[in-house]
């Protein structure tokens, strides 16, 4: 019965053959590690957001005299209001906690490095329409921080000579933030950016799945046809688009192997999640922050504007640097060099387990400097914390240059040819 | 590149020093589940507070069901302008009006333990923390609030509170040298009809039902959250032996 129906289907869309190509059949390396868990996180976080917006958006009122109101009412008065709002609101920072830590491994595990360049900057896409879907989302609660936190944002393309201020009247739809600003955010928030983000999401996977999956060694699974006795090579059976120009060598088939290994990491992350969605949805004060519990207020300023904390790295770069456009653009500057990472690192060897001492040390320091950004960017501009801000500025910048004069010569390990 | 590594680790500790101190917080003790506390703090709501401070985002039904008050009786003691059960705690205090008497127009405070750091622990430092100010239009400021614009409602019952001489001293000096008040700064110095026991309790319940309109359903997400996290530690492991089975013929 089953059987011919999928033969009924199959005739007319390739549904078993995408499935056995992408799923069943699909050769990934057998040694991934707890880091590779974040990839599959982060499209549970995308499904969670996209499913409770949805929720949201049957009782959210996007205009400046009812958004406030009707937040609290679905906290209130819709069956299980809080629960969708919270898991939206939790789901919000997840996203970027698993985003970051899934670009970190492409970093450690060099996943950026030739072949998988278009994959990274699809990655990096993703990344780059994230952050504009969660500073409009944050937007549509229309709690004070929520309307000084864009203003302050918006109000930086005002820096850009000639345009500026057109421009930020333009993005605006307004003199000042307004119900108009309120309603432009919601359309982009709710429908623009999350097709977007399908699509680029989709491009990743189909990209990933050209090239293959990295692995934390770093080596080819993907052998040159002929290249490998067949006792050597993995027993699994593969879709034949892979075995057709390689033999596989130390893989697994994504389903069953990956499938319930990612649903023990799904598991493990929702025991994280949930226990901050019931016992501390605000984040201690981090994800929900308090002045947003108080109704946009145009003549009232929030004693500290701060950005959400996963904006905190980029918002610490443009704090520090004095001057207002060279802010802006060291900001974006930030973000561009991610883009180009495949360029500036020139090695051959992907992994930091084969790659030199000074390759560890300007990945711990980046990572270090980027963690201090982000503390900084949640916190009260002041003397000192500027100076700690600009030399981690730096360290931030500096990993690239660095990686760019080092890794042409490098002193690295031999990467073994096989997994032991 | 050591160097610039060990500069930035000794510099985590400065980052706790840059973020500054905020003003200490006495512990309002406070008990969502304890319902009794919760209807005395409603009382003292809507008798002392109503008058100039909304809840307009807060049922009186819901309250009603949450508190364990019967509907009836609810209206009959807790209800005075004549709305109808299902109605928004509301008032009827011109906002224009309001900001021209006080300064600004008093906050609705259905959010007021969300939207201010400590929150029931806020509330309760802040209505026991007035003291002894001539130079503010109400006479009073307070400890955790400067230049608070409402007057000290409840001074009849608390009695008249001073800054302590060693407190008045130190916001003599320049800015930098001084420190955030708390109510350890202060002194009674005039009783008043409670005693200090009498009336931190009553504040008590006051915290804790501003912390209940904050959000209403907090106890039921906590009760909820236990069943969630319970499913959760139980999926987990059979996952874990799942993913392992599968995996024994791999390694």
């Amino acid at each position: 019965m089953f059987e011919n129906f999928m033969a009924w289907i199959d005739k007319r869309l390739p549904v078993t053959e995408a499935w056995n190509k992408h799923v069943g059949q699909y050769p990934a390396p057998k040694n991934f590690n707890f880091w590779y868990f974040f990839g599959s996180l982060a499209m549970l976080v995308l499904v969670n957001q996209i499913v409770t917006g949805i929720w949201l958006t049957m009782n959210y009122e996007p205009s400046g005299d009812g958004a406030f109101a009707s937040v609290e009412y679905i906290m209130r008065d819709v069956d299980y209001g809080w629960l969708l709002r919270y898991m939206h609101s939790t789901g919000a920072s997840a996203f970027f906690i698993v985003v970051y830590l899934h670009m970190f491994r492409g970093l450690m595990y060099g996943s950026y490095q030739k072949p998988r360049e278009l994959l990274w900057i699809f990655g990096m896409l993703i990344f780059l329409v994230l952050m504009a879907e969660a500073f409009m989302g944050y937007l549509l609660p229309w709690g004070n921080m929520s309307y000084w936190g864009a203003q302050v944002i918006i109000s930086l393309f005002g820096a850009i000579p000639v345009i500026g201020d057109d421009l930020t009247t333009w993005i605006r739809g307004d003199y000042v933030i307004s119900g108009a600003t309120l309603n432009r955010f919601f359309a982009l928030h709710v429908i623009a950016l999350p097709l977007v983000l399908v699509v680029l999401v989709f491009l990743h996977i189909l990209a990933l799945h050209e090239v293959g999956s990295n692995n934390p060694e770093g080596t080819d699974i993907k052998k040159p046809k002929g290249s490998i006795p067949e006792s050597e090579q993995s027993p699994f059976k593969y879709h034949e688009s892979y075995t057709k120009k390689y033999d596989i060598v130390d893989a697994v088939p994504f389903h069953p192997y990956y499938s319930v290994k990612d649903i023990m990491g799904v598991v493990g992350f929702l025991l994280l999640f949930c226990w901050v969605m019931f016992f501390a949805p605000e984040g201690g004060g981090y994800f929900l922050e308090a002045p947003n519990f108080e109704p946009a207020n145009a003549l009232k300023t929030p004693e500290h504007i701060v950005p959400v904390w996963y904006f905190g790295p980029f918002y610490t770069i443009l704090r520090v640097i004095p001057d207002k456009l060279l802010g802006m653009l060291g900001m974006f500057a930030a973000i561009g060099m991610l883009f180009a990472l495949p360029w500036f690192d020139r090695g051959t060897v992907r992994s930091i387990r084969y790659r030199s001492k000074w390759h560890l040390l300007n990945l711990t320091q980046f990572a270090i400097c980027f963690v201090i950004l982000g503390i900084l960017g949640t916190m009260p501009a002041s003397d000192l914390a500027n100076l700690i801000g600009r030399i981690a500025t730096l360290g931030y910048f500096g990993f690239f240059i660095a990686l760019w004069f080092y890794s042409k010569n490098e002193d690295t390990k031999p990467v073994p040819e096989r997994m032991s | 590149m050591k160097k610039v590594l060990v500069t930035l680790l000794c510099m985590f500790p400065a980052l706790a020093i840059a973020a500054g101190a905020s003003a200490p917080l006495d512990k309002a003790n406070n008990d969502l589940t304890d319902k009794a506390s919760l209807r005395s703090g409603a009382e003292t709501f809507m008798n002392n507070c109503l008058g100039c401070h909304s809840l307009k985002y807060q049922r009186y039904n819901r309250m009603f069901a949450d508190l364990g008050i019967d509907e009836k009786e609810g209206v009959a003691t807790l209800m005075y302008t004549g709305e109808k059960p299902g109605d928004h705690i509301t008032n009827t205090m011109p906002a224009a009006e309001a900001a021209a008497w006080f300064g600004a127009a008093p906050p609705d405070l259905t959010l007021v333990a969300r939207a201010r750091k400590g929150g029931a622990d806020w509330i309760y430092t802040y209505l026991r923390g007035f003291y002894v100010d001539p130079e503010r239009p109400f006479g009073v400021n307070n400890v955790v609030f400067k230049d608070v614009g409402m007057p000290h409602v409840f001074q009849n019952l608390q009695g008249v509170q001073e800054l302590t001489d060693e407190a008045k001293a130190m916001l003599q000096k320049p800015a930098k040298e001084q420190r955030a008040l708390s109510t350890d700064d202060l002194v009674l110095v005039q009783e008043g009809t409670m005693t200090p026991a009498e009336y931190d309790k009553m504040i008590r319940d006051l915290a804790n039902f501003l912390e209940y309109t904050g959000e209403p359903g907090k106890v039921e997400r906590k009760r909820l959250g236990y069943w969630v996290m319970g499913f959760l530690v139980i999926l987990f492991i059979l996952s874990y032996l799942l993913k392992k089975e599968y995996w024994r013929d791999v390694h």
